[in-house]
């Protein structure tokens, strides 16, 4: 499914990710926690494709296919979600509007029709229900004056609808409550399938009491320094990174 | 950040209207002076007293200076070096549209023009959207003229009107922009060719959308048109107006003049898609877009509401305005401007308030690429007389890249303590988390940048007739192609 090998990467001459390495097969959720500044929303840019960052070294493959040659939107393609840890705001463009096009988008490029507008609109629904969203969400602008817990389930909504086979979730649970917080893990269990994996970035012990990871890294300095089972976010919880033997600037 | 390397590759857009049509014309004789006046009037078998019109409007251009007030630049035009005349050869005037030259009915079709009355397929009937097509300086085809009639509404080039109803031109021509209203007006008024006249009679309401199309086509041709439409008391009608030019490295000078009139509870709505050649990347050629329009709401709880998408020109310099003349009258503006490349834009809009209680709104989006300057140039103005007056403006500018500017002019002049006014102005810009957002879910950059530019216009382009506002969603993403990379 992905495979990270020896990715190095940098910003504006700054090197952030040093020889990462990640493995993440078919069918599972892995975690990835670490201190600010150890590079994972770089991690998942690149993953992602976001122009501006340099690859030095290394490759990412999904399914077999090496993404870094691909442009945003053909890894997406390709399955590739990307759950923002700060989802941007389209204002005067619906949400409805958005993932129809995003969806068709995504259909064009793999060679299929588009979806019926019918079909749309029930999928859209189911999916919004599920998530607490009310069909007046779907009407609003792209998450132009939602709150932050409203921002993170709008980005659930378009993981249910474009049905990615990798979803990388950046931060998701960042600044939620604990009903949003279930709410989110509801629907990443939903969707786990043998066919589908997820790499959660997280800070916190808490989104992974609902969604069981199978693997949890630990990413210091732009790589992974620990891997084990869920186990090791519970050290994490009670050690700080000092037990990782990660120092981190005051 | 490469952000601006990705939005530069999305502004090098191909103009496909810029083919040139091979067709014989018939010109004036190069240059400007009374006979070049007196030639065009003579072409158009005109009345005496047009003639004296146009001839009277000569001498006062010539007395005048070109307005250097707006934020754009372009070297002093030499009104000698063009032709203010040029119609398509035809041995007779043609009777119905099958004798009309199949090489400018072929023009239109390439265009995208319904200039064919829509037939009856299949028992089901097409949305009816009537059109007079300008080739030039003249008008090559009128559709639906009989069914309008038949309601008693008139719609047919300029050039007939003269002939046919010279009563009501007479009335109204130059009693909205006055002929020494400006520089532009004042020489369109002298040399205009053609254009279009509409009279909606009483309580009539137009069934059907009606449009006028141009089409500069012949070379160093300038292209002035006249458009009068006159809506009687309580009538009601939507006219859109749509331009293209063939590509030409010179750059081509278009001045026309609109007037409305709207007599009691009348309503005019008239929107504009404006494409003229912009010039190419690089700035070079594209057509001067110099235009007068202006609304008088003559009547008492009258309406009237321009809506425009200006995609083309090298330079726009136009202010579509109303003036608020009838107790309870309502003006609109609704504006897109969207400048890439070289272009230049000084548009906007005034709102002059002489009756009580007369209401206007100004929504207007700008849009600036590649190397563009965008301004908003707007007058609010209430007289002494337009008492518990309102308006309500916003100005929207959103840059794209770093190498444009976008600026906001307004002027509010109020000798009137009840009016109110509110104005809001706001800059963004398409910022490159916004593309890649939209492109991680699968839109690729172009996608991306039409979609958040049509979110971002949305409250002006709903304004559009149904079936215009799609054209125009259309012509926001080529316009704007070759902005990002």
């Amino acid at each position: 499914m992905l495979e990270i090998t020896n990715l190095h990467a940098s910003i504006d001459g700054k090197s952030i990710l040093q020889g990462y390495n990640l493995s993440l097969p078919a069918g599972q959720v892995h975690a990835i926690m670490g201190p600010n500044g150890s590079g994972k929303s770089t991690l998942s840019y690149v993953l992602a494709g976001r122009d501006g960052y340099d690859i030095t070294e290394g490759d990412v493959q999904l399914n077999g296919e090496t993404l870094l040659p691909l442009a945003p939107e053909e890894r997406a393609a390709r399955g590739l979600f990307l759950g923002m840890q700060y989802p941007v705001e389209i204002p005067g463009v619906s949400n409805m509007v958005f993932l129809k096009t995003a969806l068709n988008a995504q259909r064009r490029a793999k060679g299929m029709n588009e979806l019926d507008a019918v079909e749309f609109l029930q999928n859209i629904k189911t999916a919004a229900q599920q998530l607490g969203l009310s069909d007046d969400m779907l009407k609003r602008s792209v998450n132009t004056g939602f709150s932050g817990g409203e921002k993170k389930r709008n980005e659930m909504l378009q993981m249910l609808m474009l049905q990615p086979t990798c979803a990388v979730l950046d931060e998701t649970d960042s600044g939620l409550d604990v009903d949003a917080l279930k709410v989110i893990a509801n629907a990443i269990n939903a969707m786990r399938a043998p066919t589908r994996s997820f790499l959660i970035i997280t800070h916190y012990q808490r989104l992974l009491d609902y969604v069981k990871p199978d693997v949890v890294h630990i990413q210091a300095h732009g790589k992974i320094v620990a891997t084990g089972g869920p186990e090791l976010a519970h050290k994490l919880e009670a050690e700080g990174y000092k037990a990782f033997g990660i120092e981190q600037a005051a | 950040m490469s952000d601006n390397a990705n939005i530069h590759a999305v502004i090098d857009a191909e103009y496909k209207y810029g083919f040139v049509t091979d067709i014989e014309s018939d010109r004036a004789p190069k240059g400007l002076n009374e006979d070049t006046v007196r030639f065009i009037s003579a072409k158009k078998n005109e009345p005496a007293w047009m003639l004296a019109w146009r001839l009277q409007a000569f001498a006062t251009w010539q007395r005048m200076k070109t307005p250097t007030w707006a934020r754009v630049q372009f070297p002093p035009i030499d009104y000698q070096d063009a032709y203010y005349y040029a119609a398509p050869k035809q041995k007779i005037a043609p009777q119905s549209l099958d004798e009309v030259d199949p090489e400018l009915l072929k023009t239109y079709e390439k265009l995208g023009i319904p200039i064919r009355e829509q037939e009856l397929l299949a028992g089901v009937a097409p949305k009816k959207i009537a059109v007079d097509a300008v080739f030039d300086s003249v008008s090559v085809a009128t559709t639906y003229k009989k069914e309008l009639e038949a309601k008693g509404i008139i719609f047919c080039s300029f050039g007939e009107a003269v002939q046919k109803h010279p009563d009501l031109v007479k009335k109204y021509l130059g009693s909205v922009v006055p002929v020494a209203d400006n520089y532009f007006a004042a020489l369109n008024s002298a040399v205009f060719t053609d254009g279009s006249f509409v009279f909606v009679p009483k309580g009539v309401r137009c069934p059907m959308e009606l449009s006028t199309y141009f089409r500069i086509n012949a070379e160093n041709t300038g292209q002035f048109e006249r458009t009068l439409i006159i809506a009687d008391d309580q009538s009601y009608v939507s006219y859109l107006e749509g331009c293209t030019a063939p590509k030409r490295d010179d750059n081509q000078l278009h001045a026309a003049v609109v007037e409305l009139v709207a007599h009691d509870d009348a309503e005019i709505k008239y929107s504009t898609v404006q494409n003229w050649y912009p010039g190419d990347k690089d700035g070079k050629g594209g057509i001067y877009n110099f235009v007068t329009k202006r609304g008088e709401c003559r009547g008492a709880r009258s309406k009237i509401s321009w809506t425009q998408v200006e995609t083309g020109s090298a330079i726009t310099w136009k202010y579509p305005s109303c003036v608020l003349k009838g107790d309870h009258s309502v003006g609109e503006f609704y504006s897109v401007a969207i400048a890439n490349n070289c272009q230049q834009a000084d548009t906007g809009t005034k709102m002059i308030h002489l009756g009580n209680h007369t209401r206007s709104t100004i929504i207007s989006k700008g849009i600036s690429a590649g190397r563009a300057q965008n301004t908003y140039r707007g007058l609010v103005k209430f007289a002494r007389t337009a008492r518990h007056a309102r308006n309500r403006t916003q100005c929207d500018s959103m840059l794209i890249g770093n190498q444009c500017g976008a600026h906001t002019v307004p002027y509010i002049e109020s000798r009137q303590p009840s009016a109110s006014v509110e104005h809001e102005a706001t800059t963004a810009k398409i910022s490159e988390e916004q593309l890649f957002y939209c492109r991680q879910r699968g839109l690729n950059a172009e996608e991306a940048m039409t979609l958040i530019v049509n979110g971002f216009c949305r409250e002006v382009l709903q304004q559009l007739p149904m079936e215009f506002a799609v054209e125009a969603q259309k012509l926001v993403g080529i316009s704007l192609e070759g902005s990002v990379g």
